[in-house]
């Protein structure tokens, strides 16, 4: 029996078409996962159910919970129900919780709105979910603020305030993207314990189809604003009908094998040669780090990083948030000068190499491709800047021509030359990114989560397109990610980093055979099956 | 399509601000033809009688005799005829040229002042001046603010501290007297001299916003990429960010034009203005509280017209160039 019924919902904000005529049923007592990459609709439908869309957006079909339909029910009722009979858990905990009042308050403040609780028996009822939630020490806890808690703790407590009122329905938003990965499998194992123990109905989104799995009997997968495919867990992952379904599952690297190809959403046939990773050992060494550090006021990003980048080949480096990853990558380009320690290029202290002719061979792709290109500069000026500076070619038709070469190579057209960065997507905004360091003619690139804010279709394209050019031009990568798969296809050697120390360092293929260090293993025990 | 060319489109939309942006253009025009002696080149020359009133009033609203109070007449002192007498009726002829006394008008279309010059042309040449002060102070007070700003976000260190020290001492003193402090050690009455006055006190407010800017870009990863491909710090601060926050200068250049017009007008009022031989709308303004005694409010009444038309239409195109530039705050 159903809880929620949706029926062809349509949401349009403007001329634009958020969600078009999208129908389904959350049945009592199960999940469902919804299930697409960004601007697939999902969060607007999640919302819309919540009567939370702003006041602008137009909307049709009918939501019907309980005999109502919700997108026609009062705001009034609606509140009443909101928390109450269904409630939702936020993306990013720390904007969802209120920074100046306890999140003992936070939650206290639901379960006197809503079930009418004296101060003191919320505060009982609070303690309660605490421990359900699995939060240590809850009466310390309740009166903490929630800059004091880590994400994990902060996104415990917004399941506490969520389950506060015993729901019937949890809507659960990517409650696990902006968390690390051992925490988002905590997270994920805590949802769905609570889902089961408390027979509640759970819409869970997510753009991670590989999360669903675990959790899910039900998935649908949303593009563009409408349902490409809807089906029991076992028939979606078994027997995928839809095309981008099927891309979405195969796109994510494997774990276990190595294709020289990944699957894109064009070309879907898996490639059948496998690619070789680990080093032969006698690799010309590029760049060598000895007893790297860095230090802030008083916080060590870095504790003395010592490795070497073999010539032609990547080096992953993993680590959760704050691990001093992006801090270690930037020590490597000199965008950051280390406290100790040095970095030799080719056998000489980087110190003593003038510092264009370093970073002319040393580069880096940022993570976040909508802030590492400069929104004044056309894609033209963005790619023949560095040749300026460094004086490659001899005049400005010639640079012009290398730069078109170059978005030729990056698959874009040369018509975007006279483009700016807000007029494309973020994988093509990635791809500048990567023409621009190609630019230089890099021996190094340092790929700072430069695939991470990417959709997993487009993940895939460009993990191929920095593997063909690595093919091409014999460059070494330093791959750093938070992604483990990802980490595990690109790279030959991987280091983990926690803490600012780099806790264990192996071939790509043994580390995740046989992992040696705790939190290795506990890194790889969190990767979603 | 670059980011100047969008937020023209979306100014080209504002109706109010196109409304504004031409009335601040017609100002403008007015100002330079007035520099280039186009108009109002004879505004100094007495043409109607003292305090002639306006001509739809008729002459009969102000007493006949005011005007003859300041008739030259040739001395006789002890019974001696002054020896200068006739050399000095002769300059007199020529000065006073074609406009003599005898040719005064009785009313002007718009009225006159104590020495029977046009308002309209005073409040013309009134506003050449003001609008010169205006810009030329928002200009000062914007290029030291930015440049202060710039460096001291982005340079951080030392030079943060130092410019925020000068910022604090200037923005300890109670701002009219800093201004008439300055007035007084420059000593010098003049438009160049209330330019500096005002630009050289005004920059602090554009300085805080600035250098918050440059903290806050110094660290995005576009600026982090230029410093990766080997951009020079210089750059980094003036090819890289300062297009980034170019919207915040220029959004604070036309406030700042509307607030140094009302702070000449306040400083011309006080005495600390312009000179005697130029007219602005503040010497104008000064003028008006004896006249307004006698009833005569024609002087105000075209300084202030003039006025608050042109700082109610920068103000309006100052937030129509603000909701152009950045969207995010429309």
């Amino acid at each position: 029996m159903s809880l929620l019924s949706v029926r062809n919902l349509g949401v349009g904000f403007g001329q634009v078409e958020a969600v078009k005529s999208v129908s389904f049923d959350i049945s009592e007592h199960s999940t469902v996962a919804l299930v697409g990459e960004s601007g697939s609709g999902k969060s607007v439908t999640a919302l819309s159910i919540l009567g939370l869309l702003p006041e602008t957006a137009t909307r049709r079909g009918e939501i019907l919970y309980g005999g109502r339909n919700l997108l026609q029910t009062a705001s009034r009722e609606l509140r009443a129900l909101r928390g109450a009979e269904i409630s939702m858990i936020f993306q990013e905990p720390m904007s969802s919780l209120n920074p100046v009042f306890s999140v003992g308050f936070q939650v206290g403040e639901a379960l006197r709105e809503h079930l009418g609780l004296s101060r003191g028996g919320a505060r009982r009822r609070i303690l309660e979910l605490f421990r359900e939630v699995g939060l240590s020490d809850p009466e310390v806890k309740v009166g903490r603020y929630p800059f004091q808690l880590s994400g994990g703790e902060q996104q415990r407590v917004m399941i506490a305030m969520a389950i506060a009122c015993e729901p019937k329905l949890l809507i659960a938003d990517e409650p696990t993207s902006a968390l690390d990965v051992t925490v988002q499998k905590q997270i994920l194992d805590l949802i769905a314990e609570l889902q089961r123990r408390r027979r509640m109905s759970m819409l869970f989104i997510t753009h991670d189809l590989s999360l669903v799995g675990t959790i899910a009997e039900q998935v649908i997968v949303m593009r563009q604003g409408e349902i490409r495919e809807q089906g029991s867990v076992a028939e979606v992952f078994g027997a995928p009908r839809d095309d981008y379904t099927r891309a979405l599952l195969a796109c994510r690297p494997p774990l276990d094998h190595r294709p020289a190809r990944l699957p894109t959403i064009e070309s879907l046939a898996p490639a059948k040669e496998e690619r070789k990773r680990g080093l032969r050992g006698d690799e010309a060494v590029v760049l060598e780090a000895r007893g790297l550090a860095k230090r802030f006021d008083r916080v060590e990003a870095v504790k003395g990083a010592s490795f070497r980048l073999a010539k032609g080949r990547t080096l992953g480096l993993v680590g959760e948030s704050g691990s001093g990853k992006t801090t270690l990558g930037f020590l490597v380009t000199g965008l950051h000068r280390a406290s100790a320690g040095e970095v030799r290029f080719h056998g000489e202290d980087a110190r003593s190499v003038p510092r264009l002719a370093f970073k002319r061979k040393v580069q880096i792709v940022f993570q976040n491709p909508y802030a590492s290109l400069n929104p004044r500069f056309s894609v033209g000026q963005i790619l023949t800047e560095p040749m300026r500076i460094h004086g490659i070619g001899r005049d400005e038709a010639e640079r012009r021509s290398r730069a078109e070469g170059l978005l030729a190579k990056v698959g874009l057209p040369g018509s975007a030359l006279f483009k700016y960065p807000h007029e494309f997507s973020g994988g093509q905004r990635q791809r500048i990114a990567i023409a621009r360091a190609l630019a230089l003619g890099p021996e190094l690139v340092v790929c700072d989560e430069a695939v991470s804010a990417l959709d997993v279709s487009i993940q895939a394209q460009l993990l191929n397109l920095l593997q063909d050019l690595q093919d091409e031009y014999a460059m070494s990568y330093l791959f750093i990610s938070h992604d483990l798969a990802v980490v595990k296809y690109m790279a030959d050697e991987v280091m983990v980093m926690k803490d600012g120390e780099i806790v264990e360092m192996a071939g790509s293929d043994e580390i995740y055979a046989e992992p040696k260090h705790p939190y290795t293993k506990a890194l790889l025990a969190s990767i979603p099956k | 399509m670059s980011l100047w060319r969008l937020a023209w489109r979306r100014f080209c939309r504002d109706r109010v601000g196109i409304v504004s942006a031409a009335i601040v253009l017609a100002y403008v025009l007015l100002a330079a033809a007035s520099a280039a002696g186009w108009v109002a080149r004879d505004w100094s020359n007495e043409v109607g009688v003292s305090y002639a009133p306006p001509g739809f009033l008729g002459r009969d609203t102000v007493q006949e005799g005011l005007g003859e109070v300041i008739k030259a007449q040739p001395r006789a002192d002890y019974g001696i005829p002054d020896p200068l007498g006739a050399e000095l009726a002769d300059i007199h002829a020529n000065v006073s040229g074609a406009s003599g006394r005898d040719t005064r008008a009785k009313t002007l279309a718009f009225g006159g002042d104590k020495w029977g010059r046009d308002v309209v042309q005073k409040a013309i040449k009134g506003t050449e001046t003001s609008l010169v002060v205006g810009l030329a102070a928002a200009v000062l007070a914007t290029f030291l603010g930015t440049l202060f700003g710039a460096a001291a976000g982005y340079r951080g260190g030392w030079v943060d501290d130092f410019f925020n020290w000068l910022y604090s001492v200037f923005t300890s003193i109670p701002y009219l007297l800093l201004v008439l402090a300055v007035a007084a050690v420059l000593d010098q009455k003049g438009i160049l001299t209330v330019i500096l006055i005002l630009g050289l006190t005004g920059w602090t407010g554009i300085f805080r916003l600035i250098r918050a800017e440059y903290l806050k870009h110094r660290v995005r990863e576009y600026v982090l990429a230029a410093d990766a491909i080997g951009a020079s710090n210089a750059r980094r601060v003036f090819v890289h960010i300062l297009p980034n926050v170019s919207h915040v200068v220029l959004v604070q250049l036309s406030l700042h034009v509307v607030l140094f017009i009302k702070s000449e007008v306040i400083l011309s009022f006080l005495g600390f203005g312009v000179g005697v031989d130029t007219v602005s709308w503040g010497s104008m303004l000064a003028e008006a509280p004896s006249e307004l005694i006698l009833g005569m409010w024609w002087q105000i009444a075209a300084a202030t017209a003039a006025m608050a038309l042109a700082v109610t239409a920068f103000s309006l195109f100052t937030d129509a160039v603000r909701d152009a530039l950045d969207p995010r705050l429309a």
